[in-house]
């Protein structure tokens, strides 16, 4: 039967999410952007939100629900109203622990799961992207080479996040043709944190350019051991969390200009009432739901493992463009104030634009 | 829960449908808009069978509960049932699918304002014998999409037996089968006080052939030519003191007055959005098909540097045509759930305009010299889309349905 109602266990995820994301997040966002830093306290309360934890099975610590990109993509749009690189601060752990969740050997999930979840906020990460234009996750530069019992990884990442931090790091690289992910400790020799990347937008969010100078690994650190992991599996849960994120940006800004074209006043009424704006704000909302819509469907279908890239490519794709349309006409829609940064919706630009980039830097 | 499997009934219909409209609507679409005027028996005669006996409403549900095996009522699902159809026989068709006889928008304004008794007198006749159209004329020649300044009257006789409507009526759907083709009928929005404006307008159903009703002209038409589009003239047309839908009193909250309009259109709408999604699925399969056989296949999740121009086109078009589908399901799930879905039908009526006039555009385009070719019908889609932005409301005035109700702004406050 075709249902758009979460479950009531969902809603009260979602609504859990929401009131920190309205309390927590957004009231933190603009001086988190402004100075680059994510303030410790949103950490701690945000990791104690136990999206993760809840995911992963009692055997390893966590709360033993299985994991759902469904639920996931709920509660992303949720963060992603309150503030979108402070969400992906709060998430960079799953970047590590979801993949071996899914992939990870029976060694590999008892080695590193319980110490990822037990206690504190640990940014346990990953390095997917790469630094140039045609990047391509089904191509990777980064090389990693069989020799004997270890493997060589070789090559640069970026988009890093919270790699200065992090205890271990997911790699990917091109593995004889298919990518594949590494287990890789941060000490390990041959890891060099490059300096602090600097964006347009996701200014709270620490990244970094990492090079992997003949990085050697044991055999056993590739994830999932032997049998490896899919690859378009783990690039479609990001798809659908990003997806998620950009309808909460999205909607963020819509809901932000409905607010001021109806307070605002020129030629004697709200600017709201003209249709020029009223007409800006209704495409607006449109596009939110539908992109909600596609979002929803994809996970649902991501869950149920079936057409499962297809849909999920196609929110996505879908997501990227509506997202950088509604952020794009919230600013038109505050006029001048739209281009300062005491309103938000300047920033929900630079981060609407961001979303084509973003692949594989987070998964809920 | 968030569920997207399709019930079971559901699911059959829209799958034998897609079967008719492959095997008899699809070989005889061109033929009906090349000879405009002419009416497809062929498809009335073969598809009444099935509008007959499901009780002849075609574009409106009584989502009558029905009760499973522990005796637990079932959920609703009368308006995604007809989505489905609608969207799949517009797939088949768009031009043969208006030229459906059933109860259509006619029946619909029934549905959402008559009495009880009301539509067993007026919908019962399309679960019987021969085919029957109904139609709803609200435009007139001064009047679209400001309705409420229509300027058809409706007076009581002398003796208060009948009502007597004078007015002119223009672009009515069906207006020539349901008028004067067949034993049906047309619901004519009239007002009883044209000092009172929205709170005069009144909803009256005529009968086919009653005198006074003439069909004065027949439209020629960018597309949907299969079917027709009809002006009708009310001179001293006397119909029944009870032909009036709701109440005849001039009140601003009566039912069967103007909100009887605004609630007729909550239902037809997402089922036009509807139609113009299963031209744009056609559209789209259409031009994934033919390419395919050029050895052009769209990729999903391929890095974008990688995507040909017309992959992404393809992409960007599948994308459209799913969001634009997904806003359908979610204005009729609503209406099924008798949740108030005024916003979502506006929202989804809006998005299915645009969409499925981008993509059939779209698909001309990519086809080329194909594609503007009258070999194919993807030009006669391009045609029969266009009109899915402009009736059942434009895309401007569902953008200020929209506004408004998102803004929690009055028809005063934003015009």
């Amino acid at each position: 039967m075709i249902s758009f109602t979460p479950a009531a266990e969902q809603q009260m995820i979602i609504d859990t999410v929401r009131r920190f994301a309205a309390e927590r997040l957004r009231t933190a966002a603009h001086d988190a952007d402004e100075t680059r830093t994510t303030p410790a306290d949103i950490v701690t309360r945000g990791w104690d939100l136990g999206l993760l934890q809840s995911t992963i099975p009692e055997a390893y610590g966590g709360f033993g629900e299985s994991h759902s990109a469904l639920t996931g993509v709920l509660a992303a749009e949720e963060l992603g109203a309150g503030d979108l690189p402070l969400a992906l601060y709060l998430l960079t752990p799953n970047l590590f622990a979801l993949p071996l969740l899914h992939y990870g050997t029976e060694a590999q999930k008892s080695a590193w799961l319980p110490q990822i979840i037990a206690g504190a906020f640990r940014p346990f990460t990953a390095a997917l992207t790469e630094p140039k234009w045609n990047f391509d996750p089904h191509a990777l530069a980064t090389s990693a080479t069989r020799d004997g019992d270890v493997y060589v990884l070789s090559g640069t990442k970026a988009y890093v996040p919270l790699a200065a931090e992090a205890p271990a790091l997911l790699v990917y690289a091109n593995d004889g043709g298919t990518t594949q992910a590494f287990i890789v400790p941060r000490e390990t020799p041959g890891v060099h944190i490059g300096a602090r990347e600097q964006h347009m937008g996701i200014r709270a969010l620490p990244t970094y350019t990492l090079t992997l100078d003949n990085v050697r690994v044991p055999a056993d650190a590739r994830l999932g051991g032997d049998a490896g992991c899919d690859i378009d599996h783990l690039l479609n849960l990001s798809r659908v969390t990003l997806a998620a994120l950009a309808v909460g940006v999205a909607r963020g800004a819509l809901d932000y200009a409905i607010e001021y074209a109806k307070s605002r006043e020129a030629f004697g009424k709200p600017v709201a009432q003209n249709q020029s704006i009223a007409f800006m704000l209704a495409e607006m909302v449109i596009e939110v739901e539908a992109m909600r819509l596609m979002t929803i469907e994809a996970a649902y279908y991501l869950d149920k493992g079936e057409k499962q890239t297809h849909l999920a490519a196609l929110a996505k794709q879908y997501a990227d463009e509506a997202t950088l349309f509604v952020t794009d006409r919230a600013v038109q829609a505050l006029g001048g104030h739209g281009y300062i940064r005491e309103h938000p919706v300047e920033r929900w630009l630079r981060e609407g634009r961001g979303f084509t980039t973003f692949l594989g830097m987070a998964i809920l | 829960m968030i569920d997207f499997e399709l019930p079971k009934p559901v699911a059959m219909q829209a799958q034998f449908i897609t079967m008719l409209g492959q095997q008899v609507m699809r070989p005889i679409a061109r033929h009906y808009d090349e000879h405009e005027g002419e009416r497809p028996w062929d498809y009335i005669n073969l598809i009444w069978q099935t509008v007959r006996e499901q009780g002849g409403r075609t574009f409106s549900t009584d989502n009558k509960e029905t009760l499973d095996k522990q005796g637990k009522p079932r959920p609703k699902i009368g308006n995604l049932m007809l989505a489905y159809i609608v969207e799949t026989l517009s797939w088949g068709d768009a031009g043969l699918y208006l030229s459906t006889p059933g109860s259509a928008l006619g029946g619909a304004a029934v549905d959402a304002t008559g009495t009880p008794e009301q539509k067993e007198r007026f919908l019962r006749r399309f679960a019987e014998g021969e085919p029957k159209w109904a139609a709803m004329a609200m435009t007139e020649p001064h009047a679209g999409s400001d309705t409420a300044s229509i300027r058809t009257t409706a007076r009581p006789s002398e003796d208060g037996s009948e009502w007597i409507l004078n007015g002119e009526k223009i672009f009515v759907t069906g207006g020539l089968m349901a008028a004067q083709d067949s034993a049906g009928f047309v619901v004519i929005w009239a007002t009883v006080d044209p000092s009172a404006g929205r709170a005069g307008m009144k909803a009256f159903v005529v009968e086919a052939n009653t005198p006074g009703m003439t069909v004065s002209k027949l439209e020629h038409k960018h597309g949907i030519r299969a079917s027709d589009t009809a002006s009708l003239v009310l001179a001293d047309c006397r119909i029944p003191r009870d032909n009036i839908l709701g109440s005849a009193e001039v009140r601003g909250d009566a039912a069967g007055n103007f909100k009887g309009a605004m609630k007729t259109f909550d239902a037809t709408r997402p089922l036009v959005a509807a139609s113009a999604m299963g031209i744009a699925r056609a559209s789209l399969e259409f031009t994934v098909d033919f390419l395919k056989k050029e050895g052009i296949t769209i990729r999903h999740g391929v890095a974008p540097h990688l995507l040909s121009a017309i992959e992404r086109d393809l992409l960007q078009m599948e994308a459209q045509v799913r969001a634009g589908w997904l806003l359908v399901l979610r204005a009729v799930t609503k209406m099924d759930a008798g949740e108030d879905n005024a916003l979502e039908a506006s929202m989804c009526k809006v998005k299915a305009g645009a969409v499925a006039n981008y993509v059939s555009q779209k698909a001309v385009e990519l086809l080329g010299p194909e594609g503007y070719s009258t070999t194919h019908l993807v030009e006669k889609w391009m045609r029969d889309a266009r009109i899915n932005d402009i009736y059942e409301g434009t895309g401007q005035i569902n953008r200020l349905i929209v506004a408004r109700r998102l803004l929690n702004y009055s028809s005063r406050e934003l015009r």
